[in-house]
């Protein structure tokens, strides 16, 4: 069959069982626009900035699995685009993004909307591409479908130029029903021997702990991860990427570690004699002073990407391999071996983790006569029963609904970890509430956020995906204030918002229902009116108290066992 | 440590930045690079002479290989291998001293590529080193100009780099 560029960029999403893409029409972009009115199998949806188009694209595949699909013009539309590919990269989310160029004859002389993207984005992608043959596209589109999907996953870009889609010059096309790169070998099975040394080093644990992160989640081994979890007895840790990779609801999870993870998380982290890393990397928010990161610990770390493994913290027993697999084989391994667990010191460690818990260190003011942000989280966890889809912005929100929504599967919690992309939250619901139309999808955010990416209301509205928007408003900035207040005397250089807009009006003028709560005794009849308004967004304007803080915390710089305590509970520590 | 990166990377537009770039983006250092096409029009051999602790060139190699380009890499100064870089030298060759340079040359096993009444330009090949001290034989003053190609290597032996 022959068809033009336009037509095989098209075909090709078709082929690759695209069932959504994210995009916002432009000069360079107009022959494919022109071949994507002609068909109904792939949907578009329009954004109203390009980067809400990456962050719902997303969305669409941190919740689902799949890869999210990005279609936008050259420059401006491109560049728009990158801090949202950069967001993905950051967090190895599977995106294929289409750029517009300009025609190939004009690339490099300053053309009108013309931008070396290729050059600008290659530190932030896995891969990209500029397509100079009409007869490579269809392969060059396979690629990239299968380099953002396979191994570490991550974004792929591909720039295609408007004459490679020029509606006159037609080729043959063929979709390639495989592809493969001889530079690139993506499917890692975990080294038989490595595995059996983990095994041993795992039984032989008198105070173990298991840490995993977003690796679980994206190479869907919650599962086995849960069954061996539960097979050793070990207590077990998420990063913020990783939540929802273990029931929170289950005992044997102690919360999440790092920056703001919880006492008994870090603590155990800090004591703990065998560490068993799973899908995480190690990062700087999580292991806090890298000199005193688990001083007495021998680390077995699992990873698909090699470039992870002691990056930042040597390792003894590197795994690298799929997740799922290298759990399943190293499973199989503890349930043939002889060896047994020392059961008493195991058994000694867990109290020892149950008198760091019993001090509560999440504990707020329940009393207060101020909506406290935590207090919204908690409702809203329990007035969903726990099943929703959430996603964030960045700041102290983020913390909260990491602290308070208790993650029992993977794939809920939809948030910008490593690159901290404010902004993020209400375009990746609006992927979430496409991919899960039947689904409670919420999206906790401050009033500072959500102003990064506020168009997408429209979007919301015109692909009618009743989200539920629920703004802890507290008038700052409220991590920068944070800071401020604990490392510079709380000097509030700007992060104060004077003219923070009526959301309950602005919501509304997008054709939104708006929604204003100011005392704890309202926060949950709003949440539940919201949620009977079924097929309606809702924007939850909660007026929270401004002074609250995200406890506990590690301060940059610190260890683990140095943990800041909220004013409460490290009075009661002092006591004890 | 200095090492000494060997590369087989697909002779793509856009494959050297990919390289360089990692290397500014991640704060690694690089001394010298080279890369040209090999006996496979497919493929290019880059030679990248860098510097660090054992964690960062292991980090630097494993950083190489995520490419998706890079098809294959070696630390060849891990093993027993050969460095040779080329420089072309201009100096400038009057009255007496054009026979004192001509000997040096000749100690360094260098060529005289270009005569003019008044300089010459010299090539000599060998390890950074070598020509680390033909440059500083050399008056100071007698030097016009200093090409240097970077560094180049091979194993010994009968094991190669290749796919």
């Amino acid at each position: 069959m022959d068809l033009s560029g336009a037509e095989i960029v098209v075909q090709c999403l078709k082929d690759e069982g695209v069932e959504y893409i994210f995009g916002y029409p432009g000069g360079a972009v107009l022959h494919i626009y022109d071949a994507l009115f002609k068909q109904d199998d792939v949907k578009h949806i329009l954004v109203r900035h390009e980067q809400g188009a990456t962050h719902a694209a997303d969305g669409y595949a941190r919740s689902t699995g799949k890869p999210g699909v990005v279609l936008v013009t050259s420059g401006p539309g491109a560049t728009n685009a990158v801090t949202g590919i950069a967001t993905a990269y950051m967090d190895s989310i599977p995106l294929v993004v289409l750029t517009g160029q300009v025609p190939l004859p004009v690339i490099g002389s300053d053309a009108f909307q013309e931008a070396d993207i290729v050059g600008i984005t290659r530190p932030c992608v896995k891969h990209n591409f500029l397509v100079k043959d009409v007869t490579k596209l269809a392969e060059t589109i396979k690629k990239a479908f299968y380099i953002a999907t396979t191994g570490r996953p991550g974004p792929v870009l591909v720039d295609i130029p408007k004459d490679i889609t020029d509606p006159r010059i037609k080729v043959p096309y063929e979709y390639p029903r495989s592809v493969s790169i001889r530079s690139y070998n993506p499917h890692l099975k975990g080294h038989r021997w490595q595995i059996k040394k983990a095994a041993d080093l795992l039984l032989s644990a008198r105070r173990p702990m298991i840490y995993s992160g977003g690796g679980v989640i994206l190479g869907n081994a919650a599962e086995q991860l849960t069954e061996l979890t539960r097979l050793l007895n070990f207590p077990i840790t998420n990063t913020l990427m990783g939540l929802g990779g273990y029931p929170a609801t289950d005992r044997q999870f102690v919360g999440m570690l790092g920056m703001h993870g919880t006492y008994e998380a870090n603590m155990a982290m800090h004591d703990c004699d065998v560490l068993l890393a799973v899908g995480a990397r190690f990062d700087d928010r999580v292991t806090g002073k890298i000199k005193e990161f688990c001083p007495g610990a021998k680390i077995i770390h699992i990873d698909i990407d090699p470039a992870s493994i002691s990056k930042t913290v040597r390792v003894d027993i590197p795994i690298v391999g799929e997740v799922g697999g290298v759990l399943a084989d190293l499973i199989e391994v503890l349930r043939a071996s002889e060896r047994q667990q020392d059961r008493d010191a195991l058994s000694a460690w867990w109290d020892q983790i149950d008198r760091w818990r019993s001090m509560e260190c999440l504990r707020y003011d329940r009393n207060s006569t101020l909506i406290k942000p935590q207090f919204v989280v908690e409702q809203l966890y329990e007035a969903t029963g726990g099943k929703a889809y959430v996603t964030s912005d960045v700041g102290q929100h983020q913390m909260w609904a990491a602290q308070f929504y208790h993650f029992d599967y993977p794939r809920r919690w939809i948030n910008s970890g490593g690159l901290g992309t404010m902004g993020f939250g209400l375009p990746a619901a609006i992927g979430v509430k496409l991919a899960h139309p039947e689904a409670e999808v919420a999206c906790i955010t401050g009033e500072a956020s959500i102003q990064m990416c506020i168009q997408e209301l429209a979007t919301a509205l015109q692909y009618r995906t009743p989200i539920k928007i629920v703004n802890l408003n507290n008038g700052y900035m409220g991590m920068v204030r944070q800071w401020q207040e604990f490392s510079y005397e709380s000097r509030y250089s700007h992060s104060y918002l004077e003219t923070i807009p009526d959301f309950v009006k602005l919501a509304e003028a997008y054709g939104h229902v708006g929604l204003r709560i100011e005392k704890p005794a309202e926060v949950r009849p709003a949440l539940e009116e919201a949620l009977r308004l079924k097929d309606r967004t809702v924007f939850l304007d909660f007026q929270t108290d401004p002074t609250e803080n995200v406890y506990p915390m590690i301060e940059a710089g610190k260890a683990h066992h140095e943990m800041r305590l909220a004013p409460g509970v490290a009075a009661e520590r002092e006591l004890a | 440590m200095r090492h000494i990166i060997s590369i087989l990377i697909e002779n793509e537009s856009g494959a050297l930045s990919r390289v360089a770039g990692l290397f500014s983006a991640r704060g690694y250092n690089i001394e010298s690079l080279t890369v040209a096409p090999t006996e496979d029009a497919s493929l290019s051999r880059m030679t990248v002479v860098t510097s660090g602790s054992d964690e960062i060139i292991e980090q630097i190699t494993k950083q190489l290989n995520k490419l998706i380009d890079v098809v294959k890499l070696i630390d060849i100064s891990e093993s027993s291998h050969i460095e040779r870089e080329l420089m072309l030298i201009k100096v400038r060759a009057l009255d007496g001293a054009r026979e004192e340079i001509v000997r040096l040359a000749d100690i360094f096993r260098g060529k005289i590529i270009d005569v003019t009444p008044s300089s010459y330009v010299i090539e000599v090949t060998g390890e950074k080193s070598k020509l680390d001290a033909f440059v500083q034989t050399l008056p100071t003053d007698a030097i016009i100009e200093v090409v240097r190609s970077g560094t180049t290597g091979i194993l010994r032996g009968e094991r190669g780099l290749h796919v």
